[in-house]
């Protein structure tokens, strides 16, 4: 019963986000007052309708109801309850209704909250948001249908890829899916004010929240992918250029530009056509995204089914909201005054150069990632990995970040270069003086990490360099979201280079009792334990660390599944304050000896901490913001 | 500033820019952009030797044996016409075993062997890699 409650509940939403389409077009047309006013809680309903559907995949899943045909390929009555649930979305079907569900609530809370938009553009705004869901009910509905059932049912069900058997899996789509689809309201914001010819600082104000919300998810969806990666994969490397990490980073960079340039929109009134069109871009790289993952084009573990039909059905799903903003945008954009103007040496001057250097990695990554797909259509077979991204896209970052040192130092409107120069005076002294020092302390530092490590150094004191002189509890807290946000990629950046200048490896065969010296730890494989879990069973390491007058004990384990029959490294990581040690159980080799893999990571964990901290960053700006810009709109709301 | 003049020096930055991000993404792009090869594309078009490379085929049947280190493991890719013995040192991936697909990443040695860096091996029963399929399916040997 629940499965075709939802399958009906999955129909009305689509039904409303039909109507929702034709009440937007004929408000707008007619400017009646009683079909525009309609609009709205025609999107709440449709958020909410949506909603529901995803609650019964979930409680199918929880119920273990085998009679349903996706619970049957991706479950088994078995699992933890953790795994049923994130189940619901580790497959194709699951996640795509979830992607709906979210686009659906987003669009309700448009509906719901926004006040300060002129009434038109919202209208307009809901319309663009009604024909994206349509899309996408319509891929679910025809394409891949989460509710279909199977007869006979089966006893029990396939299982779910032990890789993915992971706490961190249960976060992680749900997090990314949330950024993926934020960027769409922009996108519909851009649309609806276009439509309306209505773009200016009171679009800006609307559409920042949900900017930052989405870069804030996608931050920590990146973040926390990344981690997983990391202790999951085994292979002791925290980004690996796939194609699947790419998706997701190429939204970022583009909601990252979006972001600043939405703030000289905002505050300046500036930089109004190019802040439309790179809302466009921004949802057209989650569309991007979402397509290389879903579509079955990559294989990894994120693609879950290969049929070729529902990849044409997301192409083409692109094609047209992609094509028809594209298009809609080259007609209106003649339309969009000009906006304030600016001199070059001004925090305007410095934001574009952020977009323009956003914009650039981003087409690297881009071309990048879909070069192997097209010269796949050619018939030629290449993969692009870490050398070309790390070669093309390296040098036009360490610039982003010197550019991103300086930005928020720099007035608006127009600067003196010579005081400037003064102010960047410190953080200057500080990259100076850490470059110096560990070229000097440093045996043998490759240039990259070195640099890095400099550039590093600078950055933090150039991020906190706004705060100097101020009033701290005066401070507003979008600035302090700027500050932390910057501090963390300086912190971020510090934990890259030096995981890519110190880390050391080791790789061997012992027996029992026979120490392996990796950094300054002596491990020492104490003896190996059969174990049996929830549902795998297995073999541990039991190794003894000892770094001075201290011992560590780490559990690395081999762990055999039986549904579906697969084996899985799971990683031991101790964390100190100075790194990590990274250790990996591998095969025995028939004569008393087993395989180690033992890396000491000094200070890796900066990387997450700084992600950690850029995502903190963005909340105090959106706290910030919100606080300041809707007080006065909730008040109205709620009275 | 003239706004004209402010306009026009903005669009040839952005220019620039690009192009010379194209330039270095080319430049890149050619160095860089690892081939894949089975092992009856390297008998008919020769050693692609000093680039990183891919190789991918079945791991063939009583060939994988291991080093007296522990840690190397030797086996042999086939792609049912061909075959080229690799070297790897390292903790093989959880689903490696004879008769079952692998890509290695590495490169060409001289005497026609490959010196692999990374194995990637399905991750499930369900998973092969495309380049796999491809080159099983060309050779008609997948079973």
């Amino acid at each position: 019963m629940t499965a075709e409650a939802g399958l009906a509940a999955l129909w009305f939403a689509a039904a409303l986000a039909a109507l929702q389409l034709v009440m937007a077009a004929m408000g707008l047309r007619t400017g009646r007052e009683d079909v525009l006013a309609a609009t709205r809680p025609i999107a709440v309903v449709q958020g909410v309708l949506a909603a529901i559907a995803m609650g019964c995949l979930v409680s199918v899943f929880l119920a273990s109801d085998m009679s349903v045909r996706l619970v049957v390929e991706n479950s088994h009555s078995a699992k933890p309850w953790l795994y049923k649930l994130a189940g619901a979305w580790g497959n194709h079907e699951g996640s795509m209704l979830l992607w709906v569900t979210i686009l659906g609530i987003a669009g309700g809370a448009v509906a719901l909250l926004e006040r300060r938009l002129s009434e038109r553009s919202l209208i307009a705004t809901l319309g663009a948001q009604a024909t994206i869901a349509l899309g996408f009910y319509a891929f679910l509905l025809f394409a891949s249908n989460p509710f279909a059932r199977v007869f006979p049912a089966p006893p029990d069900g396939l299982g779910l890829n032990p890789l993915l058997q992971d706490p961190g899996l249960a976060f992680h789509p749900p997090t990314l899916y949330i950024g993926y689809v934020g960027l769409s309201v922009a996108f519909s914001f851009a649309v609806g004010a276009l439509v309306t010819r209505d773009v200016g600082p009171a679009f800006a104000r609307a559409m920042r929240p949900w900017v930052l919300g989405a870069w804030i998810f996608l931050t920590l969806g990146i973040t926390a992918g990344s981690y997983w990666a990391y202790y999951e994969l085994g292979w002791g490397g925290w980004w690996f250029w796939d194609p699947v990490e790419n998706a997701s980073l190429m939204p970022w960079l583009a909601a990252t530009a979006l972001l600043h340039s939405v703030t000289v929109l905002a505050t300046r009134d500036g930089l109004r056509a190019w802040t439309v069109m790179l809302a466009v871009v921004a949802f057209s790289m989650s569309m991007i995204g979402t397509f290389l993952v879903r579509s079955g084009i990559l294989t990894s573990v994120h693609a879950f089914a290969v049929d070729p039909r529902r990849g044409a059905f997301i192409l083409a799903l692109l094609a047209i909201y992609i094509g028809g903003a594209l298009a809609l945008f080259a007609l209106r954009v003649g339309t969009v005054r000009e906006g304030a103007r600016f001199e070059l040496l001004s925090r305007e001057g410095g934001l574009v150069a952020n977009n323009l250097l956003l914009s650039v990695i981003l087409g690297i990554v881009l071309i990048g990632t879909l070069y192997p797909l097209v010269a796949a259509g050619f018939g030629v077979q290449l993969s692009i990995g870490a050398p070309f991204f790390n070669k093309a896209a390296g040098p036009v970052a360490l610039v982003l970040l010197a550019v991103m040192a300086a930005g928020p130092l720099i007035r608006w409107r127009r600067d003196d270069a010579g005081e400037l120069m003064e102010r960047l005076l410190l953080p200057i002294a500080a990259a100076c003086f850490s470059f110096a020092g560990l070229f000097l302390l440093g045996e043998s530092m490759r240039l990259l990490p070195l640099i890095g490590l400099s550039l590093a150094a600078g950055l933090a004191v150039a991020s906190v360099a706004p705060l100097w002189k101020r009033n701290l509890r005066r401070t507003p807290l979008f600035t302090w979201g700027m500050v932390v946000a910057h501090l963390g990629i300086a912190v971020s950046l510090a934990g890259m280079a030096c995981d890519s200048a110190f880390t050391q490896e080791r790789l061997v065969a012992v027996r029992p009792g026979e120490p392996v010296s990796v950094g300054p730890f002596s491990v020492t494989l104490v003896g190996i334990r059969p174990l049996i879990g929830e549902n795998w069973s297995g073999l541990e390491a039991h190794l003894a660390a000892a770094r001075g007058g201290n011992t560590l004990v780490l559990t690395p384990q081999l762990r055999f599944f039986a549904n579906p029959p697969t084996n899985t490294n799971e990683t031991a990581i101790s964390t100190r304050w100075d790194g990590q040690l990274y250790t990996v159980l591998g095969q025995p080799d028939g004569t008393g000896r087993w395989q180690l893999r033992l890396w000491w990571k000094p200070f890796v964990t900066l990387i997450w901490a700084g992600g950690a901290l850029i995502a903190l960053g963005g909340a105090l700006s959106l706290l910030g913001r919100v606080s300041r810009e809707r007080r006065v709109a909730l008040r109205e709301v709620w009275a | 500033m003239k706004a004209k003049h402010q306009r026009l020096s903005l669009a040839l930055l952005a220019l620039g820019a690009v192009v010379a991000a194209g330039l270095l993404a080319l430049s890149a792009l050619k160095d860089q952009a690892a081939f894949f090869y089975a092992p009856s594309d390297v008998q008919r078009e020769g050693l692609p030797l000093g680039r990183a490379v891919r190789l991918g085929g079945m791991v063939a049947a009583g060939s994988v044996s291991r080093a007296h280190d522990g840690v190397t493991v030797r086996f042999v890719v086939t792609d049912g016409h061909a075959t080229t013995p690799v070297t790897f040192a390292g903790i093989v991936p959880d689903l490696f075993r004879e008769r079952s697909g692998v890509v290695a990443e590495g490169s060409f040695l001289p005497d026609g062997s490959f010196h692999a860096t990374n194995l990637l091996a399905k991750h499930d029963e369900k998973y092969m890699p495309p380049q796999v399929a491809g080159a099983m399916h060309e050779t008609r040997t997948l079973r």
